[in-house]
């Protein structure tokens, strides 16, 4: 981890209307870290994340994001044109509905190729041999380029949109409870390869999960989210372990302790 | 239909200035779809309405006017849209290509090579290039504005990844000078290159959809592709069974229920000068 923040998160608020999505939000994400934000359902953890990767427009406070070459900005003022570029290239963006994340008309290849299509390259034979690459480091075989992801199972369409994600090497991941949704079994496999990619590529990673073994195998830090506020916040360990708040208190000793 | 009760080329001049302006702002900004109030005129949408909007707002009394679908002037559609242009607008009719000071066109560029003054008026379907992988205008409006283009490499990424070549032969999408993504109307990739810094003002009206867009002359209009998979046109392996021409678009023809076919000419003005040694000839 290196002395800057990556990302910092100061007073954040969104509301709908009348109704609170979330408030009050303040944190710093650092460089290769991996930020849990965990709560019940409408606890806001969706309002954050879309607000954090700018897909929402949050009503107050600043979003401050480290770039590539060291300068920072503030997400609130950043030019569409180049909000867009930075979403799909320093980015990812990963969906529980992988129908949400993937173009599900065209292939496995293409969905992964797409990224780097957008960014100006015009070589097929490199897209591909990249978009190969991509696909076995997700355990898809590679005579599964060409299908398109009507044809895989949920955790395969998971995993390729993991892989559509990181293909232009992307800083920064929001993941909204990307193993929701699948088998146990088919849980596991999709956590234990997403830990490699992440320690391998040096990811920092903001996930919602309201599952809180995600938490535990995945995240250095946990923030705890109740009515659309910040109720408790620390590294996954002292938070699992020594909840300090009734509320997550509650929350930890809903689950099976890992 | 009583010509005298209507305005010259049929709509009003409120009307024709109307699509002028948006003419002429798609001139300005080339491969840009223009947005115009289409009017609805005496023939069904299919028969190219926003081609013969576009031909009644730039037409005058002293132009000559050539139809063309699918390269022949004797359709029906063809034959009944120079019809009215004559009744309504009183003006000269052609065949010859060379004579034509508009040429309004369903699906093809004329095989002889066009000079400046004239205008070629395309009939669109559907504008919008992006619409195949990206339905949502809203979105597709967005992704023209920021020049936001990785999907149309999709899709030729697919059709060479299904064919093993990029498989689109028709509505091949190219950039206008260097900047818009454009759909060149269902014209066989053949005439592509026809498009890219012509001497002639290309216009292309879409009546159903509402939009005009425009390359002006000596514009580049590139068509999109791979380094390793680049452009190319069709290629036939024999001439035109009538006029011997080659390099030219050819049509396949039945000629009976026992597999006969032969390959003829699709520009039939330019086929029909070839052998009467009639007319300029490419
Ligand atoms: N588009 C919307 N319009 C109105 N209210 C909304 C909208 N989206 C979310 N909300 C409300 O905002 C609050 C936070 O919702 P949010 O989706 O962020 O919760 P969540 O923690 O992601 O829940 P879940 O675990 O069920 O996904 C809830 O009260 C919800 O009803
Ligand atoms: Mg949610
Ligand atoms: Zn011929």
């Amino acid at each position: 981890m290196t002395d800057a923040p990556i990302l910092e998160v100061r007073d954040l608020a969104k509301t709908y209307g009348a109704r609170l999505g979330c408030a009050d939000i303040s944190f710093d994400l650092w460089p290769g870290e991996v930020l849990a934000v965990v709560g019940e359902s409408g606890s806001g953890k969706t309002t954050l994340l879309n607000c954090l990767s700018t897909r929402l427009a949050a009503d107050g406070g600043s979003i401050v994001y480290a770039m590539r070459d060291g300068s920072r900005r503030d997400l609130a003022t950043m030019p569409e044109a180049e909000r867009r570029f930075l979403m799909r290239t320093d980015w990812g963006f990963v969906h529980q509905n992988p129908a949400d994340g993937l173009r599900m008309g065209v292939s496995a290849g293409a969905n992964v190729g797409e990224r780097l299509m957008a960014i100006g390259d015009r070589h097929y034979g490199r897209i591909r041999g990249t978009a190969l690459d991509w696909l076995s480091r997700v355990e898809i075989a590679a005579d599964r380029i060409d299908d398109g992801p009507r044809a895989f199972s949920g955790g395969m369409r998971q995993r390729l949109q993991i892989a559509r994600n990181l293909v232009t090497a992307p800083r920064l991941v929001f993941m909204d409870e990307p193993t929701g949704g699948l088998d146990v079994s088919v849980q596991a496999r999709l956590l234990d390869l997403m830990r490699g990619l992440v320690r391998d590529l040096g990811l920092s990673v903001i996930i919602v999960t309201h599952d809180l073994a995600v938490a535990r195998l995945l995240s250095h830090r946990i923030m705890v989210m109740k009515d659309g506020r910040v109720i408790e916040e620390g590294l996954t360990d002292r938070v699992l372990d020594d909840p300090r708040q009734p509320y997550t208190q509650l929350l930890v000793s809903s689950i099976p302790q890992a | 239909m009583n010509a005298a009760t209507y305005n010259f080329a049929y709509l009003d001049e409120q009307t024709k200035r109307m699509i002028r302006r948006a003419i002429l702002k798609a001139l300005a900004i080339p491969g840009y779809q223009v947005p115009f109030a289409a009017r609805e005129m005496p023939m069904p949408y299919g028969w190219g309405t926003g081609g013969v909007q576009v031909t009644a707002a730039v037409i005058g009394p002293g132009d000559v006017l050539k139809v063309i679908d699918q390269g022949a002037d004797d359709t029906t559609n063809a034959v009944s849209i120079r019809a009215f242009f004559r009744k309504v607008a009183g003006v000269a009719t052609t065949t010859h290509t060379a004579e034509a000071t508009v040429i309004q066109t369903r699906h093809r560029i004329p095989e002889y090579p066009l000079k400046e003054g004239q205008i070629l008026v395309y009939q669109v379907p559907i504008p919008e290039p992006l619409r195949f992988l990206e339905p949502r205008e809203t979105e597709t409006r967005v992704m023209h504005g920021l020049e936001d283009y990785g999907l149309m490499h999709v899709k030729l990424y697919e059709d060479i990844a299904h064919h093993g070549r990029i498989a689109t032969a028709y509505a091949y999408p190219v950039k206008v000078a260097g900047r818009y993504v454009m759909d060149p109307s269902p014209i066989p990739k053949f005439d592509n290159p026809k498009m890219t810094m012509s001497p002639a003002l290309q216009l292309f009206g879409a009546g159903r959809e509402k939009r005009i867009y425009a390359v002006p002359p000596y514009t580049e209009v590139k068509s999109l592709d791979f380094e390793d998979h680049p452009f190319e046109v069709q290629t036939f392996n024999e001439p035109c069974a009538l006029c011997g021409a080659r390099n030219v678009y050819l049509d396949e023809v039945v000629l009976d229920d026992r597999g006969g076919r032969m390959f003829v000419c699709s520009d039939t003005d330019n086929c029909e000068s070839r052998r009467t040694g009639t007319g300029a000839q490419s």
